[in-house]
């Protein structure tokens, strides 16, 4: 991502204004009510202008990946059951909204995801295991962010929110569309930089969607210990940014909401923030014991808002989707967990010499005699083998 | 030409956006003001507000906004108004910052400049004088640099702006508007070299920043006490020059480390050790540490009895066995 200073194009302030349409329909506060264009049985709700319906293939491809992204999250779980894995947090039960949200942005855009994205970044079209890279431990970040145009995952709860918000200003400032796209959990708007972050956002007008999944629980802590906001998507108004809460389990929705969105911050109008209420089907990873702060009851009723049954229903009572293209996805969804249960049970490879290349451009003279040191000790640990 | 260490930086950083578009100047009063210190004075007229601005305040957004322009391939120079008030940037500091090439091996670099005017003597009240360095030189992925001269102040903020790896640029506060003769621009020794300021046979004196203009005081004052001292200024914290300083205390045999900050788990602890790991069949004496009190910063009036001045060095080059004498100061231990 090397830019030379002769390719820096900057729009000035002035024709970056002047090329702002404003959105003069869009007030800043949320509805009062999550916008949902399916009900939980997947039967259409009344038509709205302000947020169409995404186009018949764009839902079929939403479903598509929503299948694929669910067999990817089993199939992670269960490779760490078998210890392939040091941990998964899984997002079962979000895929309405892992799916739809990168499906409403371009491959020329910018991702920042959280941990919890996995779903959403092999919908993305990033190679799965380099998507568990951090999790399998071979490093941290597997895939190469500016070849897939996707920030490492972000463990450090909001922080990525202000990397949104710069790499949206820089990329208008060298005259591209770019729009930044944040995921954030409901805990983490809570965290200074959340706020931080979408307040630069606004102040410098920089194209970045603040995509909230409340999945109710920042590991064990309610929302209610988060906010006492009537929403999260309240949070934008502060700031003078536009909000809108929607249904995170109604597949067609997230992605009506997310595509209006982006269309907004790629117009120049600066960010815009989308809670979607939704909920984390499973423990917060593998390690968690959800049973301590939440009941079964209360995860049934979720059970029965499944975004996955929605989408099919609708589609199939639409005539878009029958029998044998359900079969056939699901034949691509095994296939594709065949695949990466298959590569992950490869055993990685890891230098401990590479500890010492990514430091710094060129290492320190500390660190070469740091690295001749662990490789004297290498090598003294390979004679010992080769001598037993 | 008598030039301050405050033109210097400013004339660093006219020259660097001149230099490459890339480079944008950005933090707290830094636009129309020109900085607190004026070390951005006149950028924003010159260079339009596109390239130098205010932002809202806030440090961890700030530097958080930088990483994200230097994703873009910008080359983002930060001003943190005050060392004390960068600490709620150190989240993106350490764990972005710091990290992100290693995270990505080599993919995503930050090329990103830090600013931090730091440490005291100027009577300033709390929370405005803190010597911070040693919280970036412990977190690897950070350069840390800290000029003593105007002719450096110059030429290490050029070179930390041109450098693939993002630097913690640390200012001495109370020596931006010492003036000095310095024909600008300049280049001097690049970053990864201490620089031997005023050379001797008796005694080695190690400084950075602040300390370095005690270190050359106490020096001359030594000359009085019979004492040739050396005096290397460290310039870079990280990376770290070794070479000079063993060379030094090879041929001196005597070693004291002098900084402004508290001395108990600081930057001159780990030169001391690494004196003493390298140089332990030349030193005649235990390598000696003059440092600021354990102690958060003083109020004004009380600071003089913290800051590590001449005395206190004379005094810790006394003790450097020049009798083969046990320290008086450690027997009762």
């Amino acid at each position: 991502m090397t830019t030379t200073p002769q390719a820096v194009r900057r729009a000035s302030p002035r024709t970056r204004r002047a090329a702002t349409p404003p959105d003069p329909a869009r007030p800043l506060l949320p509805d009062a009510e999550p916008v949902r264009l399916l009900d939980p049985t997947g039967t259409p709700l009344p038509a709205r202008t302000d947020y169409p319906e995404p186009p018949v293939e764009a839902l079929r491809e939403l479903y598509r990946r929503m299948v694929l992204g669910r067999r990817f999250d089993t199939q992670a779980t269960a490779l760490t059951k078998q210890g392939r894995l040091a941990v998964y947090p899984s997002s079962r039960g979000q895929e309405a909204c892992q799916v739809a949200a990168v499906l409403a942005v371009r491959d020329t855009d910018w991702v920042f995801p959280t941990y919890r994205e996995s779903m959403a970044l092999v919908a993305r079209g990033i190679d799965p295991v380099e998507v568990l890279t951090l999790l399998r431990g071979d490093w941290h970040c597997g895939y190469d962010p500016t070849e897939v145009r996707t920030a490492p995952q972000c463990t450090p709860l909001a922080t990525q929110c202000v990397h949104a918000a710069g790499l949206a200003h820089g990329e208008a400032y060298q005259g591209r569309d770019t729009v930044a796209l944040a995921f954030i959990g409901d805990g983490a708007t809570s965290e200074g930089d959340f706020h931080e972050g979408i307040n630069f956002a606004a102040v410098f007008k920089a194209p970045v969607v603040y995509f909230v999944q409340n999945n109710r629980y920042a590991i064990s802590v309610p929302l209610s210990r988060q906010t006492a906001a009537p929403s999260l998507a309240y949070k934008g108004v502060g700031y003078g940014v536009p909000s809108e809460q929607v249904d995170g389990n109604d597949p067609v929705a997230v992605l009506a909401v997310l595509t209006r969105a982006v269309a907004h911050a790629r117009a120049g109008n600066g960010p815009f923030l989308v809670e979607a209420h939704t909920y984390r089907m499973e423990p917060h990873t593998n390690a968690d014991d959800a049973s301590r702060y939440r009941d079964g009851a209360e995860v049934d009723a979720w059970r029965d808002r499944d975004p996955l049954v929605r989408l099919e229903t609708y589609l199939r009572a639409r005539g878009v989707l029958d029998d044998a293209a359900v079969a056939e996805i699901a034949e691509q969804a095994e296939a594709y967990a065949a695949d990466l249960r298959a590569r992950m049970n490869e055993q990685p490879s890891v230098d401990p010499l590479s500890l010492f290349d990514h430091v710094y451009a060129e290492p320190t003279p500390q660190l070469v005699e740091q690295r001749e040191q662990v490789r004297a000790e290498l090598a003294a640990a390979s004679d010992e083998d080769g001598k037993a | 030409m008598a030039t301050t260490m405050a033109k210097a930086l400013n004339t660093a950083l006219a020259d660097a956006l001149a230099a490459d578009e890339r480079v944008v100047v950005f933090g707290e009063d830094v636009g129309q003001l020109g900085g607190v210190f004026r070390i951005t004075d006149g950028l924003q007229a010159r260079f339009g507000e596109d390239r130098c601005f205010d932002t809202p305040l806030a440090e961890a957004g700030i530097v958080g906004f930088a990483v994200g322009l230097a994703m873009s391939g910008l080359r983002p120079v930060v001003e943190m108004q005050f060392d004390a008030f960068a600490y709620p940037a150190f989240e993106q500091i350490a764990s972005h910052v710091a990290k992100l090439r290693n995270r990505t091996r080599g993919a995503l670099s930050v090329p990103i400049v830090i600013r931090v005017p730091y440490a005291g003597g100027i009577g300033g009240v709390e929370h405005h004088c803190d010597s911070s360095e040693a919280y970036y030189a412990h977190t690897p992925g950070l350069k840390v640099v800290t000029p003593a001269t105007v002719e450096d102040a110059y030429s290490l903020l050029r070179e930390a702006i041109d450098d693939p790896d993002p630097v913690v640029f640390m200012e001495p506060k109370k020596l931006y508007f010492g003036s000095a003769d310095a024909q600008l621009p300049t280049r001097t020794e690049p970053f990864g070299r201490a620089v031997v300021r005023r050379p001797g046979r008796d005694a080695t004196l190690v400084a950075y920043g602040p300390a370095v203009p005690v270190a050359l005081e106490a020096a001359e004052a030594a000359r009085e006490e019979g004492w040739d001292l050396e005096v290397v200024d460290v310039r870079t914290i990280v990376p770290f020059d070794d070479a000079t300083i063993t060379a030094s205390v090879r041929r001196t045999g005597r070693c004291v480390v002098i900084q402004e900050a508290p001395g108990f788990a600081g930057v001159g602890a780990e030169i001391a050790a690494r004196v003493q790991e390298r140089c332990f069949h030349a030193l005649h004496a235990p390598v000696l540490r003059v440092a600021g009190l354990d102690i958060p910063y003083p109020a004004p009036m009380l600071e003089h009895t913290h800051l590590p001045g001449v005395d206190r060095v004379l005094d810790a080059v006394a003790r450097l066995q020049w009798d083969d004498q046990p320290d008086a100061r450690w027997a009762a231990a």
